[in-house]
């Protein structure tokens, strides 16, 4: 049944003004915002790896992240820029600074962060100021996984159900997912023989990924719909299928240094990468669906409103039973 | 400091709040004002809405017809700051199934000895019995939210607090990043599509600045909308519920009055005569603020373990320990 239409048979468990929505859709473009929580994923963890390459002297791999951390920083200021309904006046934000709204709070991350994860990367290809260099890249290995992580908190600081009510599990959700992806960037693109870091962390990443996201999905029950439906399901569904056969694809290239298969380590990289882009477009569609469909909203709000008066029921019989009798 | 105690209490974030406009720094404010909707007594004119519109000069957002029913508004957005939504909504049959009797189109036919009635149903229950129609209209707006999420979560300030302790946009600061739209926990405040920003009601800042009623209240026939000092107007609320009640009307209660529910009460709040899901209102709005601490206690901790994730991938090698080459 399409939106909009009126089914014959009504609900039992709900009522709505004529099946419209109670919340409002974000209005958050797409493919901008999905590729924003992404790449600051990459960027941030790649920001890690590249500071532990430069301390256990791995530099193809150290080259890699580097770059990566600083070109993920450039688009996906970019595309936050371009997201904004009015992208002249970006420096608003940084007018004030909020801890209660996230979007303020990764502003002051992302904006510290592209800093130093640029200069690091220009003093790495240039050769000028290394020791600068480095303690830039040091700063941005210290704003790395806030600036991955913070964008959990930014999408369960709504009232978007499947965001909101998951607001334990998503930044672990995207903390896992990025590792994943900024491993697997590394294992596509740095030398086989340094990528060793990479594949562990990858790794890492995506089984917390699966974990974590399947876990919260138990756990929101019946709001977890959109993310088994429709696209947000497809996408869910391809998310794990391709972190999954990363998983697999690493572990046929297994070995100190993956020498025998190197194909098969770029194409693991490249799945984990892919996985965790899908994750992040079915994360983003799942919210966009509970928002459109009252039910998400109205069933688990009576059901709170029942729990609370079950047991404010529960609590005066137990403390005031002679109350009943008056 | 009032920006620094506005984290440290917990009671600025969510809960109950008495002084909303001092909490957000007004020294030496006028009392708060809001509306009370008492939908009992609305007729559905939608004069409300013309008076918004024209006051405020709101665009209009497009002819639109769904065929759900008499509204053609639909709903509250950028451009629509008061909403008059009517539900017909159809009653399950209440009248016992008719005796199996021959109708001989006389008057008075039935048994003998037996008055044949014809089925009551409360309002407008059509003569049949079949099932009646229930006719309700009500006036929706922001409902300017003692713990508004979407000024919480505005990162340009472009959302703040008036003296009056109503939320309004100020639309020269908003960058139109949307993320007010959909933080509110009712669905009011939208992006105004291709100008960029977000509005929403402002409950007429302008003309409560000059002591003036706010278009929406003055333009209602019947005073269904009525404006006041929140704390009259939740006074007078709950008498009228009381008299509803008196007359027989159970099904009245009052929505978003309560100082102590999920968004430490509105601003404006309801009258109304069915459960708040059938207007299409939330029945148990929470500020999404509640649970900020927690939300970036999590992130704080997935960063740590991502952080812990990334040092331990490199066990086992040599450690160089270089700075520069």
């Amino acid at each position: 049944m399409s939106r909009g239409e009126q089914s014959m048979v009504p609900e039992p468990t709900f009522e709505s003004y004529y099946g419209r929505p109670i919340l409002k859709e974000p209005t958050w473009k797409t493919p901008d915002v999905p590729i924003y929580l992404w790449i600051g994923g990459v960027a941030g963890g790649s920001a890690l790896l590249a500071e532990g390459a430069a301390l256990s002297g791995l530099p193809g791999l150290e080259r890699v992240t580097r770059l990566t951390a600083a070109g993920g920083a450039v688009v996906g200021t970019v595309a936050l820029v371009h997201d904004l309904g009015r992208p002249e006046r970006f420096l608003n934000m940084l007018r004030v600074f909020k801890p209660t709204s996230p979007l303020s709070v990764g502003s002051y991350i992302l904006a510290p962060f592209s800093s130093f994860a640029g200069a690091a990367a220009a003093s790495h290809v240039t050769g000028v100021a290394p020791r600068l260099g480095r303690l830039a890249g040091l700063g941005a290995a210290v704003f790395g996984p806030p600036l991955a992580t913070y964008t959990a908190a930014l999408f369960a600081n709504t009232a978007i159900p499947v965001w909101h009510e998951a607001h334990r599990e998503l930044p672990f959700v995207f903390g896992g997912s990025a590792a994943a992806a900024a491993g697997g960037t590394a294992m596509l693109l740095a030398p086989v023989a340094e990528t060793g870091p990479a594949v562990r962390m990858a790794a890492v990443g995506a089984v917390a990924e699966l974990g974590v996201s399947h876990r919260m999905e138990q756990r929101l029950g019946m709001l977890a719909e959109p993310y088994g439906k429709g696209l947000a399901g497809r996408l869910m569904r391809l998310s794990r299928a391709l972190t999954v056969a990363g998983l697999g694809l690493s572990a046929v290239s297994a070995g100190a240094s993956g020498r025998g298969r190197p194909w098969a380590r770029r194409l693991a990289g490249a799945s984990y990468s892919a996985g965790s882009l899908a994750l992040r477009f079915a994360v983003f569609e799942a919210g966009r669906e509970s928002a459109r469909d009252p039910k998400y909203v109205v069933v688990p709000q009576r059901e709170r409103i029942r729990a609370r008066e079950e047991a404010a029921r529960s609590a005066a019989s137990e403390t005031g039973s002679g109350t009943l009798s008056g | 400091m009032s920006r620094l105690s506005e984290f440290l209490s917990p009671e600025s974030l969510w809960g109950r709040l008495d002084d909303v406009s001092g909490d957000a720094g007004h020294e030496d404010h006028p009392p708060r004002m809001g509306f009370f909707t008492d939908t009992s007594v609305c007729i559905g004119c939608k004069a409300c809405e013309v008076a918004c519109k024209e006051w405020n000069e709101v665009p209009d957002d497009g002819y639109q017809l769904t065929g759900m029913s008499y509204d053609n508004t639909q709903q509250l957005g950028a451009s629509t700051w008061r909403h008059v939504a009517f539900v017909e909504k159809t009653l399950p049959s209440r009248a016992k199934p008719a005796p199996e009797v021959t109708d001989l189109g006389m008057p008075g036919s039935g048994p003998p000895g037996r008055e044949v009635t014809l089925p009551h149903g409360e309002d407008q229950a059509t003569e049949s019995g079949d099932s009646g129609l229930r006719w309700l209209m009500s006036s929706d707006v922001c409902k300017h939210c003692t713990h508004a999420a979407c000024l919480d979560v505005c990162p340009t300030g472009s959302l703040f607090r008036t003296e009056f302790g109503t939320v309004v946009v100020q639309e020269d600061i908003c960058n139109g990043c949307g993320y007010c739209v959909p933080a509110c926990p009712y669905g009011v405040i939208d992006q105004r599509k291709p100008d960029g920003r977000a509005f929403k009601c402002t409950l007429c800042y302008d003309r409560l600045k000059e002591g003036q009623t706010p278009a929406c209240a003055q333009a209602c026939p019947t005073e269904s909308i009525q404006y006041g000092e929140v704390d009259e107007l939740r006074v007078r609320a709950a008498a009228r519920v009381e008299e509803l009640h008196a007359k027989g009307v159970d099904v009245a209660r009052l929505y978003g009055a309560d100082p102590d529910d999920g968004v430490g009460g509105d601003g404006a709040f309801f009258l109304l005569l069915d459960e708040p899901e059938v207007y299409g209102l939330p029945p148990d709005p929470i500020v999404t603020t509640r649970d900020l601490g927690a939300m970036w206690r999590h992130v704080g901790a997935a960063a740590v373990a991502l952080a812990g994730v990334g040092a331990a991938s490199f066990l086992g090698r040599p450690f160089a320990g270089r700075w520069g080459r």
